[in-house]
């Protein structure tokens, strides 16, 4: 194939002389781990909130979660990130968009990366915790309310516990799309994991490399993920329950 | 104590209560029996507001349940109430699912709330147990904490939602014997159950139902007697041959 492969290439520095191409690809890790976990925990609050909300009694709070879920899950990633970041600043008034437009512009892009797909996220992790309460039997919460709790006390005490329990397996798929999403925040410039993979290619002609220690990365990622969310699940699981 | 005035209650076009009436007096038992789908249930989850009623009143110790002022919680929590699928907590030990109310309605601290929970399951047998899951008891234990969590609460009456139906034969009596033991202390209670035998033991009067209506609400001697309904009787005759 006559491809020359150079697996030193990544200790050679970058045309700054700054830092090796390794420190690249680790500020690309860096940035993907701080884009991927910031947007986690929006999507965890937000879509725990929406899906709790889309489960009350109360018509136009159940609405307003429904509709959160349509807008966000209906467009693209991609459409929803040029949204955040290239029409969404135009749209503040004017004091404020130039202010925000004045601030890193590093910043922006990852501001506008984090936000996204945390809501993203947030409208299908809403969906899972709907579905997560309403397999709960319906007695579980009359058994909540006759003790006297109030709705969200019963929430709280006897609905989510086990409503959480029950999605911790769809959720570690989303906690895992998460990351692979993040490298969609490479169009906007945002420098993650995979801008780097790409831009080392660009500065080396080694896309071979480049592209396997992306993959490597992103790999190890979700591995870890997927254990920890096992040993969660492990630890969390009701005595007496399946499965023990 | 429990006084249901002319309570109806439909879905859509479907009546599921029409125009009920009936009152129970402190220290009362009354079992509500008739075939599924005549509304008993419905109208015991009426009684505590779990289920909401289109007209008609129903009143708790002198407070409105259908009243939109009502507090619901705190009438709630003096109003004991026993599921047919026991209902209890399964992420919380059986000390727990006894403990939580007490402490987070009633503003018992967790020590009070604990000893108070272990005495009542001390009292249903199964203080050996205080420490497991809900999961790791058999049906009839399951049944017998969820009377204590209920009790716990230090209930004005107690309302139970066929509590044997979803238990094991050898199961059943175990929980009648509970039940039995609170008539006979003086429990205000409404029961449905099907179970005539636990109807004929404690029952002061008996109710049948039938497509949504109270169709028969008899002293138990009369009822057992001589109901005065047909539907009454055939029901009674189905069930009391075995």
């Amino acid at each position: 194939m006559g491809y020359h492969w150079n697996w030193g290439v990544f200790a050679s520095p970058v045309p700054s002389g700054e830092t090796s191409y390794l420190g690249w690809m680790i500020s690309g890790f860096e940035t993907t781990l701080a884009l991927s976990l910031s947007a986690w925990l929006i999507a965890l609050v937000i879509g725990s909130g929406m899906g709790v909300l889309r489960t009350v009694p109360n018509r136009w709070l159940a609405g307003l979660a429904a509709a959160y879920v349509e807008l966000f899950r209906n467009i693209p990633l991609l459409v929803q990130l040029f949204i955040w970041y290239f029409v969404l600043p135009e749209l503040l008034p004017a004091g404020l968009g130039d202010a925000y437009k004045g601030t890193n512009p590093l910043l922006q892009q990852f501001v506008a990366a984090m936000v996204c797909l945390g809501l993203f996220t947030g409208a299908r992790v809403c969906e899972q915790v709907r579905s997560g309460i309403n397999s709960l039997p319906r007695g579980q919460k009359y058994a909540g309310l006759a003790l006297g709790l109030t709705l969200p006390q019963t929430y709280r005490y006897a609905l989510l516990p086990m409503a959480f329990r029950i999605i911790v397996p769809p959720l570690t798929s989303e906690f895992l799309n998460i990351f692979k999403n993040s490298a969609v925040a490479s169009t906007i410039g945002l420098l993650e994991l995979a801008a780097q993979g790409r831009q080392l290619v660009d500065y080396t002609a080694q896309p071979y490399e480049s592209f396997i220690a992306v993959t490597l990365t992103f790999m190890a990622l979700n591995a870890i993920v997927m254990s920890l969310m096992h040993l969660l699940e492990a630890r969390t699981r009701v005595p007496g329950s399946m499965g023990t | 104590m429990i006084a249901i005035k002319n309570v109806s209650k439909h879905y859509g076009s479907f009546q599921v209560l029409s125009e009920c009436s009936t009152q129970v007096a402190k220290g009362e038992v009354i079992v509500v029996c008739g075939p599924s789908g005549s509304g008993k249930s419905t109208l015991i989850k009426c009684v505590n507001g779990l289920e909401p009623f289109q007209s008609g009143e129903i009143i708790v110790n002198g407070i409105s349940v259908g009243d939109p002022k009502t507090n619901l919680p705190k009438l709630r929590a003096h109003v004991g109430m026993v599921f047919q699928n026991f209902e209890l907590f399964p992420h919380m030990s059986v000390t727990d699912n006894l403990a939580l109310a007490q402490v987070k309605v009633l503003g018992r601290s967790r020590e009070e709330a604990v000893q108070r929970g272990h005495q009542l399951l001390e009292r249903v047998g199964l203080l050996a147990q205080a420490e497991k899951f809900p999961g790791q008891l058999s049906g009839g234990q399951q049944q017998r904490v969820a009377i204590a969590r209920a009790l716990s609460m230090d209930p004005i009456c107690m309302l139970f939602d066929e509590p044997t139906s979803a238990l094991d034969p050898e199961m059943v009596k175990e929980v009648l014997d509970v039940m039995v033991g609170l008539a006979q202390e003086g429990m205000t209670m409404m029961v449905v159950t099907h179970e005539m035998g636990f109807a004929r033991r404690v029952a002061h009067r008996v109710i049948f139902m039938d497509q949504g209506r109270i169709v028969e609400d008899a002293p138990k001697e009369d009822f057992f007697g001589a109901p005065r309904s047909e539907r009454a009787q055939l029901f009674l005759s189905k069930i009391l041959q075995h």
